[in-house]
């Protein structure tokens, strides 16, 4: 079952062509990586997917049906995490999974609470105030709101970015696992290699708006003939200034 | 629209002004300082007008009565701006929370913050001077619905502003208040104008909320023609503000704003 599919999708800011006509799906239980240097189009596409910005024209289908603007319903089958957006840092990590809980109308939210309080280790500061957290625990109670509704699309924008290698690596190893034990389709954009390596079925290499090239990363590696996904990277990302 | 799924964003209001001394301390403390400052006003007038006998209590009920409107519709700002400072505002919109939900669950938060701020300097009023606006009996609900009805417009026109333009719009919720106070014939009535900005006193329903505050102090009678006025008056600004609430959000969507907000 395809989960996304995207058609012909662009969006123009006045003279910024930001997203130039790209295609893509991803199906069921897969992780699509979105990878490309900044200002190739990469929030832009997840914010049209999420309908916070209004694509100038193209198609967008969500579980095979075409997503519509005016009803957010899609929205409850989808989640969103990035270090640009944060919790109310007054409330503890509590009372934001409690909000955010019933935002999504989960059932048996307790239990749900419990669990991901349990998986993502949250017990120890479970009553501090967001705010008060190191940015490692605030972004694990980040991971836990974007988890809430056992999401079936996942939209990450650059999820470790702002993290020290440790704490990157925590979200990532959990990450590879979630999506083992859960059917979730992921789409990851991002410009660390490691991470696109470990976790994605399939990348799509971005560049000014348009997909230069796609497939999985041992077949780029292979077929452009390089030892790593970043030296793909880097030779795409240059090849085409040259024209 | 969801109840529940709009109740989850009042929760998250009251579990920030329950944690929150200062911000309790904030609702209270504006609308006390206001109200003895009228208080000692309006015992002043007193001392020296015969103008109409009751005119301490005309006055205060005024500042009391203004001060419910500036503050329900600065709490609906600060309510928003409260999500953009917190960098919480996109996991709102990435939530399925519709516009209507999010509209009454600031309609309903501000009314309650309004009422923790206002309810204590109207308490303060009766023993200090001696002035109450429950005075003003049943019809009192229907001039404060009424006033909070506009205060809910002016919210909802200054966060369209802030949705559509930034945080940078905020100077406009204040801005706006102050400039529809003189229109809004809060401590006078509408004859002292001038006769050109009659008519346009009277297009706000204002002018009719407090005429008809003063007629009820001073005549000890009630006219609910101008209530109804007001009301209906209410309507028409409410529903044009819900529309630019919802443009001022496919506008944003359109310009791609609301993905940086808080830029
Ligand atoms: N709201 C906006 N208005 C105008 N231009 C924008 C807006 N958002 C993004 N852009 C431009 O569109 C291009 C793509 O941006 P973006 O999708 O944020 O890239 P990425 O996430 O890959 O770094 C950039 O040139 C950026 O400056
Ligand atoms: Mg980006």
């Amino acid at each position: 079952m395809k989960r996304i599919e995207v058609k012909n999708l662009k969006k123009q800011f006045n003279t910024i062509e930001a997203v130039k006509g790209i295609n893509f799906q991803i199906n069921q239980s897969e992780t699509l990586a979105l990878l490309g240097p900044n200002g190739c189009g990469k929030t832009t596409t997840i914010g049209m997917l999420l309908g916070l910005i209004t694509p100038t024209s193209g198609n967008i289908f969500i579980n095979e049906q075409e997503l519509n603007y005016k009803n957010h319903q899609f929205l409850s089958i989808m989640n969103f995490a990035s270090p640009y957006v944060e919790l109310p840092k007054k409330l503890t990590v509590l009372e934001n999974l409690k909000v955010y809980g019933r935002m999504y109308l989960i059932k048996n939210l307790k239990d749900k609470i419990d669990q991901l309080v349990e998986d993502l280790n949250l017990k120890s500061f479970l009553n501090k105030r967001t705010g008060e957290l190191s940015s490692g625990q605030k972004n694990r109670v980040s991971l836990a709101k974007s988890l809430i509704n056992d999401p079936k699309i996942l939209l990450l924008d650059e999820p470790t970015a702002s993290l020290d290698p440790d704490t990157g690596d925590y979200v990532r190893s959990y990450l590879e696992k979630y999506k083992q034990e859960n059917d979730i389709s992921i789409l990851l954009a991002s410009h660390n290699m490691d991470e696109v390596t470990r976790l994605s079925d399939d990348v799509l290499m971005m560049k000014e708006g348009q997909i230069i090239d796609h497939g999985k990363a041992k077949e780029l590696i292979d077929k452009h003939g390089r030892d790593t996904l970043e030296q793909v990277f880097l030779k795409l990302v240059r090849e085409k200034n040259e024209h | 629209m969801n109840i529940k799924r709009s109740s989850s964003l009042m929760l998250r209001h009251f579990y920030l002004i329950r944690s929150s001394f200062p911000r309790i301390f904030d609702l209270i403390y504006w609308p006390t300082v206001q109200i003895i400052l009228w208080g000692f006003v309006s015992k002043f007038f007193t001392m020296h007008s015969d103008y109409f006998n009751n005119v301490a209590g005309v006055i205060l009920s005024a500042a009391i009565l203004y001060d419910f409107l500036f503050r329900s519709s600065i709490s609906y700002n600060m309510l928003f701006l409260e999500e953009i400072w917190s960098r919480n505002i996109i996991n709102l919109f990435v939530s399925p929370l519709k516009i209507s939900e999010i509209i009454l669950a600031l309609t309903s938060s501000a009314l309650i913050r309004t009422m923790i701020g206002l309810v204590p300097a109207a308490l303060i009023a009766i023993p200090l001077f001696g002035i109450s606006i429950f005075e003003l009996g049943l019809p009192l609900i229907l001039l404060l619905f009424s006033l909070y009805l506009f205060g809910v417009t002016l919210g909802l026109l200054v966060t369209a502003g802030l949705v559509r333009f930034g945080p940078s719009f905020e100077n406009v919720a204040w801005a706006s208040l102050f400039f529809i106070a003189p229109l809004g014939c809060i401590y006078y009535p509408v004859e002292i104008l001038p006769n050109w900005v009659q008519p346009i006193a009277l297009g706000l329903p204002l002018a009719h909320i407090f005429e008809e505050m003063r007629n009820i102090l001073v005549n000890q009678s009630v006219d609910f023609k101008n209530i109804y006025y007001a009301i209906g008056l209410n309507f028409i600004y409410l529903t044009f503000a819900i529309s630019i609430f919802y443009k001022s959000f496919s506008s944003a969507k359109q310009k791609g704003t609301l993905v940086n907000i808080g830029e």
